[in-house]
């Protein structure tokens, strides 16, 4: 339990990061960018569509992302989201202070030399 | 595919989101769960656990709900436009429409290109035909005041309408006060020489009053003056533009130059400006009191003088016909010999020049009327099929306040953009359709050059599709506003009212039924011309060339010289090889030309012009019975003794002997000839349909005189005889002769040219040209009206079938066979061809009475014809029909079932 709402936490504070990034090189559907982050994580991330695409609605929101339809033929129609002027902005800073977030930890913990 | 909107609608229910925020989420969402779903059950997981798991993890433990709370809660809902019509939002308003209404048709590519295709083909095609209507029967002739100009012709007791003896004109010219001025003028042939090879020229011979009488200047030089218009007077010629600048290279030192024209020096004076278009044939003018037919003086002859007036300011055409006719009253008092019963016919020159297309022309129109009609049933039909699907959202919008009038706007306003869309696609079409038409178009199209899209015809564009987009759109429009949201929301997006049905099944039967009326017009064309390839001429048309001939202007000086060269001409055509007779006459049978000459009985001088008769003459060399293979009925044909040492004689027709000598033998019988005086007939020939396959049986002269050339005396020689045709009867293909043809022609001084060559089979098809140009548009027409039928009738029955899945299900369940499911489907199809076949024919038979004037040998509303054509369109609809019955075979009980 106690370990649910820790992973739970971690996960808040990086969320916004992780679909910032995702959505930087190209735009890309909710499902695709659910699908990356468990990929790219190798399974230690995952993101249920009932709190990924509030999420995504929230970035939308704030101006970072901004969400389009697209028809693709043969398909149903998708909503691709990219990456807002605003939200490049938002996404170097946060890059920059996750950085410093986890070199702090890592000189603390010693985790990275270990 | 599990439904996924319902469950997910449900979680979002209590955050009470404006609709068309959770529209958009509701779609998202259910197309995350539908690829969640995929992929569970790629990965082995059964349909009902992965659709439970998809679900789970969009809305488990209402976690979506929860996280969507915070987000969206704090947004407003979307504004909602009511429907309020105000003056200011008007605009603002129709461009919301416009602006939604393009994303809609933007999202629909598929639909949006099937609809604006079928009505660029219903576009295109009225606007090549508009185009031709504009530029022959509408716009004006580009001549100052186009109005004023009439055409005066003389009628008498054969002719409604015949060419004017020009002392007849000199007397119309000097005695009335209607005309500011009064002009004639006359097609000839002349031929060129001194200028490289020798040439025939079309030309006209004009009094020069005629371009003063036009309004029209020259572009160069100026116009003829009445002093060079007199007999004997030195020759001036002017020249057509196109003429001057192909011939001359536009030589801007023309005028002065001297051309040699039938022998005769003639000076150039002026040069027409680029658009005048009278008689297009002509390149050149010479002053018509040059013409030296010894038959400009005679008041009996009418050597195709055509006379244009220009009404005087506040005459109108009535008073100035009235005037004309008193004129003539007092010639046949004065003149009765020549002028009893005649008088004269004022008419429009345009009404004149387009008269006899007309008919066929607002025929094309109102069939190509046909064909948007069913285009336009096939749209409608197409947008009825998306309505229902686009329920939820007009309901929706309904309940939102927008009021029902809105709506109908917002789906005109779609309509109308579909049909802009067609539109511009359907002026492309129609640029090529109209190119198409000129192609197809027989050369006797008046106003051809003027045919072209010009101003109007966009105009005429832009409104049909506006007024089309409006008229598909509105059925749909009223049937999709009319919805009762409560129920639209309740029954989701399933199901339609019957009005829709009903609607649907309308427009069918309308297309079908318009389909019936032009495939029958079309086929009673392609029965006409079918029947008409098969008339019997009255001659042998096969194997026969037949050329025009000019003499050389060595020959010209003498009529014993005329005389010679033609014999000579002819017999060194009868050797060469391969030809097996040749004959020379003066009127060509089918070509559109007619020749008169008036008759009496007995030996006495000539009768008042209303007590002779007028028969059909023809000048022809010996060999003419053998080159077109006529038969001999009676007596013999002529030889080379019937010369100007032995007495005139004649032969005549079947016809003529008939009519004239009922119960006798007419062999040796004796009458006389207008100029020619008593000739005896020595042989019958059989009758020869001049006019023309259709219309030598109705037409009023159809008396024969054939009449040997070498008996015409020496007055006529030059005159009469201008323009001769040889008609070669050949054992090989009739064109590979020609160019031994034109070496015979050319002769000694190698300045003698043919021209206007021919095969008589070409001169047939050539006379058949107006008929088959309208029955190949017709049958273009019922083609695509076929094929929009077909496809109107199948994409109903498709609809239906899906729309019944469940009811033929269950009566595949309970035992119905697959023939029995096929026919209930063919049944319901067939119903609505059989009332748009009924309706159709009966419209036909009343509508293509409106063609007779087109129609030989068939009669509108023809049994045969009808049926055939029912037939055909019951065969294709019941085809139409069988896909989607078939398809209906295949619904499977249990699935049909469980979709509820």
């Amino acid at each position: 339990m106690e370990n649910q709402s820790i992973d739970r936490e971690w996960k808040k504070g990086s969320a916004e990061l992780l679909l910032l990034s995702l959505v930087e090189a190209v735009p890309r559907h909710g499902y695709e960018i659910g699908k990356l982050i468990e990929q790219r994580s190798e399974g230690a991330l995952h993101f249920h569509a009932a709190s990924l695409y509030p999420l995504l609605y929230r970035l939308e929101k704030r101006g970072w992302i901004q969400g389009r339809w697209v028809e693709k033929s043969g398909q149903r129609r998708r909503r691709y989201y990219k990456l807002t002027p605003q939200g490049r902005t938002v996404l170097a800073s946060q890059r920059q202070g996750w950085r410093t977030f986890v070199e702090a930890i890592s000189r603390i913990t010693g985790v990275e030399n270990a | 595919m599990p439904d996924w909107n319902e469950p997910i609608r449900r979680q979002l229910a209590e955050l009470k989101l404006a609709p068309a925020r959770e529209a958009e989420i509701v779609e998202e969402l259910a197309q995350h769960a539908e690829d969640r779903y995929r992929e569970l059950q790629s990965g082995g997981a059964t349909e009902a656990e992965a659709r439970r798991i998809a679900l789970e993890e969009i809305g488990g433990h209402e976690l979506l709900a929860r996280e969507l709370r915070a987000v969206e809660r704090t947004e407003a809902p979307a504004p909602v436009v009511l429907g309020a019509a105000s003056k200011g939002r008007f605009l603002a308003s129709l461009g919301q429409d416009l602006r939604y209404g393009a994303r809609t048709l933007r999202k629909n590519p598929g639909f949006t290109a099937v609809a604006m295709l079928a009505l660029a083909l219903g576009i295109g095609a009225n606007t090549a035909i508009f185009s031709v209507v504009n530029g022959v029967l509408l716009r004006p002739l580009a001549y100052p005041d186009p109005g004023r100009l009439m055409l005066i012709a003389e009628t008498s007791p054969e002719f409604s309408q015949m060419s004017v003896s020009y002392p007849n004109f000199l007397d119309w010219r000097r005695e009335s006060r209607s005309f500011t001025d009064m002009g004639a003028s006359r097609i000839d042939d002349f031929n060129f020489t001194g200028r490289g090879d020798p040439e025939h020229l079309s030309g006209e011979y004009v009094s020069a009053s005629l371009f003063p009488t036009f309004g029209v200047t020259p572009f160069m030089g100026r116009s003829f003056l009445p002093q060079e218009d007199r007999p004997g007077a030195a020759c001036a010629i002017m020249l057509r533009y196109g003429f001057w600048k192909q011939r001359f290279a536009a030589d801007p030192n023309i005028l002065g130059k001297v051309l040699t024209l039938n022998a005769m020096s003639c000076t150039v004076v002026g040069v027409m400006p680029p658009d005048f278009r009278f008689r297009e044939s002509a390149q050149v003018y010479v002053p018509i009191e040059l013409y030296d037919g010894g038959l400009l003086r005679t008041r009996e002859s009418h050597p195709g003088i055509r006379v244009i007036g220009r009404l005087k300011p506040g005459v109108t055409v009535k008073a100035a016909q009235a005037e004309i006719a008193s004129i003539c009253s007092v010639l046949a008092r004065q003149y009765p010999r020549t002028n009893a019963g005649h008088g004269a016919k004022v008419v429009g020159i345009k009404d004149d020049l387009v008269s006899s297309i007309q008919p066929t022309l607002l025929l094309l129109a109102g069939a190509v009327g046909f064909v948007l009609i069913i285009a336009c049933a096939n749209v409608a039909n197409l947008l009825l099929a998306r309505s229902t699907s686009r329920k939820r959202e007009f309901a929706i919008r309904t309940a939102l306040g927008a009021e029902r009038g809105r709506i109908v706007r917002q789906l005109l306003t779609e309509s109308v953009l579909l049909s802009l869309g067609g539109a511009a696609i359907g002026l492309l079409l129609a640029r090529w359709g109209t190119s198409l038409v000129l192609t197809a178009a027989p050369d006797s199209l008046p106003r051809a050059t003027e045919i072209g899209i010009d101003p109007y015809v966009l105009l005429f564009t832009l409104a049909v599709s506006i007024v089309t987009g409006i008229l598909f759109g509105l059925a749909p429009a009223f049937l999709g506003a009319n919805t009762n949201p409560q129920e639209s929301l309740k029954e989701g997006a399933r199901g339609a009212g019957g009005g829709r049905h009903r609607a649907e099944g309308l427009f069918v039967a309308v297309e079908i039924g318009l389909a019936v009326i032009l495939l029958a017009g079309a086929g009673l064309m392609v029965q006409s011309i079918w029947r008409l390839m098969r008339v019997d001429p009255g001659f042998n048309t096969r194997n026969l060339l037949t050329t025009q001939v000019a003499l050389s202007p060595t020959v010209m000086a003498s009529p014993p010289s005329v005389r010679l060269a033609y014999q000579q001409m002819l017999a060194r055509l009868a050797a060469i090889p391969g030809v097996q007779s040749v004959a020379m006459t003066s009127l060509v049978p089918l070509s559109g030309n007619d020749d008169e000459s008036f008759f009496w009985p007995g030996a006495g001088p000539q009768p008042a012009q209303d007590q002779t008769n007028s028969a059909m003459f023809s000048i022809v060399t010996s060999d003419y019975l053998r080159a077109m293979q006529l038969p001999l009925r009676r007596g013999r044909f002529f030889t080379d003794r019937d010369n100007l040492a032995s007495p005139p004689t004649v032969v005549i027709d079947e016809v003529f002997a008939k009519h004239v000598f009922p119960g006798q033998d007419p062999v040796g019988q004796q009458f006389s000839l207008m100029f020619l005086g008593p000739v005896r007939i020595v042989g019958v020939v059989g009758h020869v349909k001049i006019w023309g396959l259709d219309s030598d049986d109705t037409a009023k002269i159809r008396d024969q005189i054939y009449f040997p050339f070498l008996q015409v005396p020496d007055q006529f020689m030059s005159g009469a005889l201008a323009g001769q045709t040889m008609m070669l009867r050949t054992g090989p293909e009739p064109l590979s002769m020609v160019p031994a043809v034109r070496a015979q022609v050319a002769g000694p001084t190698q300045d003698q040219p043919i021209y206007a060559v021919s095969t008589m089979e070409q001169t047939i098809s050539g006379s058949l040209a107006e008929r088959r140009f309208t029955m190949l548009v017709l049958i273009i027409f019922a083609s695509t009206a076929l094929l929009l039928a077909a496809m109107g009738i199948y994409g109903v029955m498709s609809y239906a079938v899906t729309r019944r899945t469940r009811e033929l299900g269950i009566r595949a369940a309970l035992g119905a066979s697959r023939q029995e499911i096929v026919g209930i489907v063919l049944r319901q199809g067939m119903r609505l061809t059989a009332i748009g076949i009924a309706g159709g024919l009966a419209a036909a038979a009343a509508l293509t009475r409106l063609m007779a004037g087109l129609l030989y040998g068939v009669r509108p509303a023809d049994p045969a014809t009808l049926a055939a054509v029912a037939l055909l369109l019951g065969g294709i609809a019941m085809a139409a029909c069988y896909i989607p019955a078939r398809r209906a075979t295949a619904v499977d009980p249990v699935s049909a079932l469980r979709c509820e």
